[in-house]
């Protein structure tokens, strides 16, 4: 692709990956939110995170992987005993990455 | 009266407060590694592969991204993707809403720009526990987004060098982080049946087909679920 063209793919990516991170927060804040829709935006940091994480276990070059031999999932048991227990982000990152690491170095 | 020395308690709450940064950025070092490799081997340059970083800062339809170049696909479809693809932040963005009340404008706009999936976890959470202040905030961001952007020159100056990042687990550290920042944010029961809700939903809407609109999808219904039990919940005790 030509640099100009690169150019205004990227402010097009710029403009709509920066609107959707600003205008809720920039419309909604002076405001006083309806009980429910404060309880429904209480559930989002939830509700968001499990949506994200359970694909990026599951969901391979494009399929759906889940067997025994999926390797995040494995590694999923072992950095989730980190995260409740330790309640350490970091710990639980080279957890999983370690392990992820180490079977895919043994089972070579 | 005795006086506290002004400048070591600042200091160590200075440290405190940046703490939530270290974990992101050492998510961020290796996925912007991986994400520099492959705009490198997509055939940008290493100058273009950081303008990305720098303008867009969006992990996973960066990747995307570099992928749909790699394959010659127009940049309007690349563009939409991206649209669709971030579209969840508007979530993120509402849910934090309510905590920018008092901040400046200024602050606001430079705040949701960093806004990203892993950020919004850290600052939710830190939020919730010790309130909302706007420096602090800013600070973790700007890290974030350094380490995410040193990330890629990193991974886009090697880049022709290394063909697959497996071998080093790199790939994990994402789905690794998001394991822990879910895991942070169960505080009651209620939120173990509404996440696992919307893992289930997210992952059966993907396998019909909906593989952009899945992430939203399910966090909305999810959500709407959790804030119709607690509101049920309320109503009957």
């Amino acid at each position: 692709m030509a640099e100009t063209i690169l150019l205004i793919t990227f402010a097009g990516m710029t403009l709509v990956t920066y609107l959707p991170r600003l205008l809720p927060a920039w419309l909604l804040r002076g405001r006083t939110l309806p009980p429910f829709l404060v309880a429904w935006l209480s559930y989002i940091p939830v509700a968001v995170l499990a949506a994200l994480l359970l694909p990026s276990l599951v969901v391979q070059e494009n399929t759906m992987n889940i067997s025994v031999q999926n390797l995040y999932l494995w590694a999923a048991l072992p950095a989730g005993w980190v995260a409740w227990k330790k309640k350490s982000l970091f710990g639980t990152v080279l957890t999983g990455m370690l392990i992820v690491a180490l079977a895919r170095w043994l089972l070579k | 009266m005795e006086q506290d020395t002004p400048l070591a308690p600042s200091r160590t709450s200075w440290l405190r407060q940046l703490s939530p940064a270290i974990p992101v950025v050492m998510g961020y070092l290796p996925v912007g590694f991986a994400y520099g490799v492959l705009a490198a081997n997509a055939g940008l340059s290493v100058f273009m592969a950081v303008l990305m970083s720098l303008m867009v800062y969006a992990g996973s339809s960066q990747l995307m991204a570099v992928s749909m170049i790699g394959q010659g696909i127009h940049p309007l479809s690349i563009i939409l993707t991206t649209l669709v693809v971030n579209l969840r932040h508007m979530l993120m963005s509402a849910s934090l809403a309510p905590h920018l009340r008092k901040w400046r404008r200024l602050q606001v706009i430079a705040f949701c720009f960093e806004l990203t999936d892993e950020t919004f976890a850290v600052h939710s959470l830190r939020f919730e526990q010790e309130g909302a202040a706007a420096v602090p905030a800013l600070a973790v961001n700007a890290i974030s987004q350094v380490a995410w952007v040193t990330g890629s020159l990193a991974g886009a100056a090697t880049g022709s060098l290394i063909q697959d990042v497996r071998p080093f687990a790199l790939d994990y550290a994402l789905p690794a982080m998001f394991i822990a920042l879910l895991i942070f944010q169960l505080k009651k029961r209620l939120h173990i049946w509404i996440a696992v809700l919307s893992a289930g939903l997210s992952l059966g809407l993907w396998s019909l087909g909906l593989r952009q609109w899945n992430i939203i999808l399910a966090a909305v219904i999810g959500a709407l679920v959790g804030a119709g039990v607690e509101t049920w919940q309320k109503r009957s005790s």
